[in-house]
């Protein structure tokens, strides 16, 4: 997994990053993008955008469409070998990337990208350690969202159900940024409901859970939602602005990279 | 082929790979201490009722409590009930006991739990056809937690054995706690050393 | 006291009251259609709300309970290690405990499937003359079908499990497998008990209630001329079947009738009797979050001048176990913690899955007995992978649900609809330039890229939800204009060293 920090110093190379965006990020969310690529630009990384990429093919294998999803895990596959490590600003991708890419035949490159695809938290928390961010300042009540991919598939933090000691990365590196007050909701580990394609095939439990989540972070006196998974961001978004609320969303990275919104 | 056969010979074939069979370790190392408080706290969150010894004579208390019920039976020697137990009877008939009164085998510190058997019983539907049922319960007849008493010999030499852990109790509707269910609608222990 | 009963579909006399939601429609050869189902519950606030607080609040004392075992962790673990070596050597285990309760004076029965569950079950009825049977709640007799078919060979059943008793009453299935009538309110037992067993019409006081069933029932305990139980587990070392309840209806029902039956799944086998200090501290924790259940009953062997009958059955089991992914599903003990951690049976409620078992476990092991009927059920989830966590066995819920999904569509059992969105999604996906071409701005992204969605004709995305706003530009076209083909761009600022 993970090689020792600053391995690449010793060899005088710069580690050399390829930016996965995924394909919601790309159309809907592109701040999201660029605060990823400057943020990480900011630790003298040698940062690239392949750009022939699409998506990591787990619309159709959530979907049980494993056939149909083998030629975007090869072209994600083709795009990323190149490279030391890829990192993505979406939980649920690198949990697909990591945990469930096995459409396609398990060859050394595909099983090398598999290894070296790493969300952004886990990126900046596990491989650069990074200790501050003295740019960042969010002056703002903050509810944190865990996206169960993040949460239980790429363990960013502890889940409430485990009896196992507390942590969670991204705590520990919003907590570095000046002036950010966190709020607890009642119920910080539950779905928010998106699901992927379960947001349309069961349209009505998928926007009651939405609702409830929003209203969770509103009750405990959240301004802001702050996530690693956009497309939880998305899905909250949608539901909150159909009810009228006054909720913000925001992506970890955009804080981290020094957002004041 | 009988479907014992059938059975047998499906799971055979599809059995998977043989897995070791773990030790179950006791978990008791330093939760030895003080078993009767532990057992009272765990019991009474149960929604069990902790009577009071008497000084001088132990069972004053209870004896004035059976004082207005009806049918008492008893099956310790420490307290007279107001009928004996016929064991040639369904168990059918005690459904007009009032107040049963029995020893446990043992408790269990851990979950607040008395056991109880055949035994203990005489018969077994005593301890649920009963409106109240009371336990007394020797302070050194409990064990630490469930793995000490899984080991106690009871296990394999009574037909019956029972965990009574507090009365009968539902939240079937809406959640709200009821205490006689079906069977005893109070349990009541007497910590009282068998004699 | 009960004047005229009313029947279902006759006006009740507070009119505007919210009515309780009934379940997925029976699909007949189709598919059970949870998303339908699920959107009527939701279309219950009251009866919604009520729901998802009371089995979440019920997941709170789970974990309150787990917090206070350091070795939680430890005893799930174990639990699992035991259950895993058991259903490994299931056929010897088998045989160790047919051999261990024949010593005891037990009759053993062996049932390949429901019917023949059924018919064993009714003959030991008559061979014994009995025509009424009490029993304790038990799912497999459920699964099974068991009452149906006793009622309509003669036999008089009564439950003696209040949730059961309730809905047995309104000839509605259980929605839950540890508490069957939680999707009711008062008010709802209200109306069933009034028209069922006489009690005050519109009185709800849940004393009341609760006590009117205790008297009512136990008149036809004290009468009935058989005792029905389940099992939770059995053991093979003694022999001995361990049932757990917190109302003590199982020691009443295997207790006063001189015929005690037991109803269990080959896969309930522990080894031996100390296994079970590792299962019996889990189950109630994880059920309930009550350390206990009130009675934890161990029959080992029939009392004097009573007879004891188990039925082993198999039902679709022995199959399972040959099943790669999904074997380790028959670890189960049926406590339900899966289903009140599941974001989404707490707002559908159980009986929106069509079957006995609903919630995480529901999905992995309903497909096992009719693959087509329950085809969807492995949609019904997001896959967050709560249930797999609070599993006191360890069973990998949400990676079996996301299993499932693939035979399914293996199976060409996905909706044509949905197979042909995402073939069109995985050709678009796999082509860079049909990709780009498809999301070049933002508006022409709606339309393309949640392509899943588009096979829908009702928008289900933009019912409930705004659509996501254009940017403007892509990131793909930000990258392009900003980055591409300079040397390095210059960074906003450097990490401190």
């Amino acid at each position: 997994m993970a090689r020792d920090m600053n391995w690449w110093d010793l060899t005088g190379n710069t580690m050399r990053v390829g930016l996965f965006v995924p394909c919601y990020i790309d159309a809907f969310f592109p701040r999201v993008g660029i605060a990823t690529l400057e943020l990480l630009e900011r630790f003298d990384l040698d940062v690239d955008y392949p750009f022939d990429q699409t998506c990591c093919g787990q619309p159709m294998a959530n979907s049980g469409c494993q056939a149909e999803a083998a030629a975007t895990e090869r072209l994600f596959v083709a795009n990323f070998r190149d490279y030391d490590y890829v990192v993505c600003p979406s939980g649920s991708c690198v949990h697909h990337v990591r945990s469930k890419f096995d459409a396609i035949e398990q060859t050394p490159d595909v099983t090398a990208v598999r290894s070296k695809t790493f969300e952004l938290v886990e990126f900046l928390h596990d491989i650069l350690k990074v200790e501050a961010f003295p740019w960042a300042s969010f002056p703002h009540k903050v509810g944190l969202h865990n996206g169960c991919g993040s949460l239980r598939g790429l363990h960013h933090a502890r889940p409430s159900e485990l009896n196992e000691p507390f942590f969670s990365k991204p705590l520990d590196l919003l907590q570095k940024v000046d002036g950010i007050e966190f709020v607890t909701p009642t119920r910080p580990d539950e779905c928010c409901g998106f699901g992927g394609t379960f947001s349309v095939f069961e349209e009505a439990v998928s926007v009651k859970m939405g609702q409830d989540k929003v209203a969770d972070h509103t009750k405990a006196g959240a301004d802001y939602i702050v996530s690693a998974d956009t497309s939880c961001l998305m899905h909250q978004q949608g539901c909150a602005e159909r009810d009228g609320s006054k909720m913000k969303f925001i992506h970890i990275a955009e804080v981290l990279n020094g957002a004041r919104q | 082929m009988s479907s014992r056969d059938t059975i047998l010979n499906a799971v055979r074939a599809n059995r998977p790979a043989p897995v070791d069979l773990p030790d179950v370790p006791l978990f008791g190392e330093g939760r030895d201490d003080d078993l009767l408080g532990r057992f009272f706290t765990a019991f009474k969150l149960m929604g069990g009722t902790v009577l009071e010894l008497g000084d001088g004579d132990p069972v004053a208390p209870l004896r004035a409590r059976l004082g207005s019920a009806g049918v008492v039976v008893s099956r310790v020697p420490e307290i007279a009930g107001t009928r004996d137990l016929d064991l040639t009877l369904p168990p059918s008939s005690l459904a007009d006991v009032d107040i049963a009164i029995v020893r446990a085998a043992f408790g269990v510190a851990e979950t607040g739990s008395i056991a109880l058997s055949e035994r203990e019983l005489g018969v077994n539907t005593l301890a649920y056809l009963a409106q109240h049922l009371i336990v007394l319960l020797d302070p050194a007849d409990i064990v630490i937690n469930l793995h000490h008493a899984y080991r106690r010999p009871e296990f394999a030499r009574s037909r019956y054995l029972v965990f009574h852990t507090g009365p009968s109790a539902t939240a079937d509707i809406e959640g709200v706690l009821i205490h006689g269910a079906q069977g005893v609608r109070s349990l009541s222990i007497l910590p009282l050393p068998r004699e | 006291m009960n004047e005229t009963p009313h029947s279902p579909g006759e006006a009740r006399p507070r009119a505007a009251r919210e009515a309780q939601p009934k379940g997925a429609a029976d699909p007949g050869k189709g598919r059970v259609d949870h998303a339908e189902a699920a959107k009527r519950f939701i279309a219950a606030p009251e009866h919604l709300k009520f729901h998802d607080e009371r089995l979440w609040d019920i997941r709170m004392k789970r974990d309150r309970q787990m917090h206070a075992i350091p070795e939680w962790e430890e005893l799930r673990r174990l639990a699992s290690a035991i259950k895993d070596h058991t259903l490994s050597h299931l056929d010897t285990y088998l045989e160790q405990f047919e051999a261990a309760a024949k010593a005891n004076g037990v009759h053993v029965h062996w049932a390949k499937d429901g019917a023949e569950h059924n018919a064993i079950v009714l003959g030991l009825l008559r061979d014994h003359g009995a025509k009424t049977l009490i029993k304790s709640k038990s799912m497999l007799t459920e699964e099974c079908g068991m009452r149906q078919a006793l009622v309509e060979a003669g036999i008089e059943i009564t439950e003696t499990d209040l949730g059961e008793r309730i809905q047995q009453l309104d000839a509605e299935a259980p929605s839950h497998i540890v508490m069957p009538a939680v999707h009711k309110l008062r008010r709802d037992v209200s109306d069933v008990f009034a028209r069922t067993l006489g009690t005050e019409q519109g009185n709800d006081d849940i004393h009341y209630l609760a006590e009117s069933q205790r008297m009512t029932t136990r008149p036809l305990i004290l009468e009935a001329d058989a005792g029905m139980t389940g099992g939770n587990f059995i053991i093979a070392e003694t022999g001995a079947v361990v049932v757990c309840t917190n109302e003590g209806n199982a020691d009443l029902s295997a207790n006063t009738p001189k015929l005690h039956i037991v109803s269990v799944g080959i896969e309930k086998l522990l080894p031996r009797t100390s296994d079970l200090g590792v299962f019996i501290r889990l189950l109630s924790r994880s059920a309930l979050g009550s350390p206990i259940t009130q009675y934890t009953s161990h029959f080992r062997s029939p009392r004097a001048g009573a007879e004891m009958h188990i039925v082993l059955v198999d039902n679709g089991r022995s199959t399972r176990l040959g099943m790669p992914e999904f074997w380790t599903s028959l670890k189960c003990i049926r406590c339900g913690a899966c289903m009140n951690t599941c974001p989404v049976y707490r707002r559908s409620g159980g009986l929106s899955y069509g079957f006995t078992y609903a919630g995480p476990i529901g999905l992995v092991i309903d497909p096992t007995f009719d693959k087509h009927k329950f085809s969807s059920l492995p949609f019904a989830s997001t896959l967050n992978g709560s249930c797999t966590n609070v599993c006191p066995v360890k069973i990998n819920l949400h990676e079996q649900i996301y299993a499932w999904r693939a035979v399914m569509a293996e199976n060409h059992e996905l909706p044509f609809a949905k197979k042909t969105a995402m073939a069109a999604a995985g050709a678009l996906l796999a082509s860079p330039r049909l990709f780009r071409a498809a999301i070049a701005t933002a508006d022409q992204a709606l339309l393309s890229l949640p392509r899943f969605a588009q096979y829908n004709a009702l928008n289900a995305w933009g019912k409930g939800r705004e659509n996501p706003r254009g940017a403007g530009q892509t990131f793909h076209a930000w990258w392009a204009k900003n980055r591409a083909g300079k040397a390095k761009a210059a960074a906003p600022g450097k990490q401190p060293s």
